[in-house]
């Protein structure tokens, strides 16, 4: 079962990168994320592998993860390689680079499911849907109104640093 | 493995004939399954069969029982540990479907989990499924070889007498002073995780444990069951025995885990066996008058 959502944030793609890179900072903005710990030496970049789980119905379902394409403010991919099967990727695509009004469209895909569950895992895939679907939507609101909030924190400072040297 | 034959039925004397009967019947039907009764093999648990048969226990757990598992985090994350549980539900235990799904998601079905469940269960036609789920017939070797692989193995000392008590007791931790748990961990120096239930006897309406009735028929030598529990279930109605298990009404079912108990270190170097036993009954029933306290109306939770 594949689930995707997307939206547009205001600020620019390294922002936006700069919390999706981060271990520390998913379980502030993934919806439904019980745990995401790091389980590789490197904790983030190409091959860093991560456990995570998603309260998904009576159960806290999830997988060991690793890193398969990590593209600076570009793409970021997983793929299981154990529990749960299931692909993701977060996809930044910056639309408005300008200094002033920087526009990003964030993309979030995540196809999962149990491989061999026949008919039942058919069924429970689609009945679990709406529920990951709302994790994934209210993720990226979160992940939304975070970095917007930081993009003006920082931008603001800025401006700030600028006027007294100005003055 | 080592596997301890069921007892032979003594034969019956003069002047009870009354119970010549069904006592020769009984005699009968051990005979049968004596020899069905699956040797225990560790081995036979498999992993891959777990998996895919976890969006079933999923479905089952999620809409049918809407299922709460609550506190996994206290379980330690690696290595031998012995999980103590009340249990409910007559034959079917939904409170054991919902735990296995949610410790088989949670830790991985990579880790080694066992649980103990009666011969008579392991050996009713169709159920023998369950030991690929990691279930072995409850024996103490069983439970050792278990707990010496490094597996969690969960356990219910309850048994027979706590599973089919009265609707009235549902919220009462029932342990019938079984205390070999104890010792299991003591020898094996494992924590001890107390696993608290609460929803799985509003499956049915159980009215007895029939412990006369059980007795009276010889059960106790036949088949090592101490009870014929007596419940009016769907869709017999009047069931005596379960022994062809019921349609479970949808309760909803909470499973809490609780902080592990390391013997040694809060209890000494040779813990009193009363003492430990009291201090985690006690627990676990104040956690279960929580999780009771909790639920508004039976079955719907």
């Amino acid at each position: 079962m594949r689930v995707a959502e997307s939206t547009e944030i205001y600020a620019p793609a390294e922002t936006i990168w700069a919390f999706l890179e981060d271990p520390a900072r998913v379980l502030h903005f993934m919806s439904g994320m019980t745990r995401w710990e790091v389980v590789s030496e490197q904790a983030t970049g190409l091959g860093a592998r991560y456990r995570m789980l998603m309260r998904v119905g009576s159960a806290e379902v999830g997988s060991l993860i690793e890193i398969v394409e990590f593209a600076p403010a570009r793409d970021l991919a997983w793929t299981s390689v154990t529990g749960i099967d299931q692909r993701a990727r977060w996809r930044l695509r910056e639309r408005s680079p300008s200094r002033t009004a920087p526009r990003t469209h964030v993309e979030f895909r995540l196809s999962y499911g149990v491989a061999g569950a026949g008919i039942a895992g058919w069924i429970a895939e689609r009945l679990a849907a709406p529920q990951v679907r709302g994790h994934v939507g209210r993720s990226l609101s979160q992940l939304k109104r975070q970095v917007e909030h930081e993009h003006l924190r920082s931008t603001a400072a800025e401006r700030r640093r600028t006027k007294t040297v100005e003055a | 493995m080592s596997h301890r034959p069921l007892e032979p039925l003594p034969r019956p004397t003069a002047g009870n004939a009354a119970t010549d009967f069904p006592a020769r019947l009984l005699r009968g039907l051990a005979g049968q399954v004596s020899p069905r009764t699956p040797k225990a093999d560790l081995d036979e648990r498999d992993p891959d069969y777990i998996r895919d048969n976890l969006p079933l226990l999923w479905l089952a757990s999620s809409l049918y029982f809407r299922g709460e598992v609550r506190g996994l985090g206290n379980i330690p994350e690696s290595g031998a540990v012995l999980l103590v549980g009340n249990h409910s539900g007559g034959n079917l235990t939904p409170d054991t479907a919902v735990f296995t799904l949610a410790f088989s998601t949670y830790f991985g079905v990579e880790r080694q989990f066992f649980q103990l469940a009666h011969n008579l269960v392991l050996s009713v036609p169709g159920l023998g499924r369950l030991r690929k789920f990691g279930t072995v017939a409850a024996s103490h070797e069983n439970a050792e070889r278990a707990l010496s692989t490094g597996a969690a193995l969960l356990v219910y000392p309850g048994g027979d007498r706590e599973v089919h008590r009265p609707s009235w007791e549902g919220n009462r931790v029932n342990f019938a002073q079984r205390k070999g748990w104890i010792r299991l961990a003591l020898a094996h120096d494992v924590p001890v995780v107390p696993v608290v239930s609460v929803g799985g006897q509003e499956t049915a309406l159980f009215l007895s444990r029939g412990e006369n009735l059980a007795k009276l028929l010889r059960l106790d030598k036949a088949l090592r069951l101490k009870v014929l529990p007596i419940s009016f279930a769907l869709p017999w109605g009047l069931n005596i025995g379960d022994f062809a298990g019921h349609i479970p009404l949808p309760a909803k079912i909470t499973v809490e885990a609780l902080a592990p108990v390391h013997l040694r270190d809060e209890f000494g170097p040779e813990p009193d066996v009363d003492e430990v036993y009291d201090h985690v009954t006690r627990l676990m029933q104040e956690t279960l008058d929580a999780l009771a306290a909790e639920r508004r109306f039976p079955v719907i939770g």
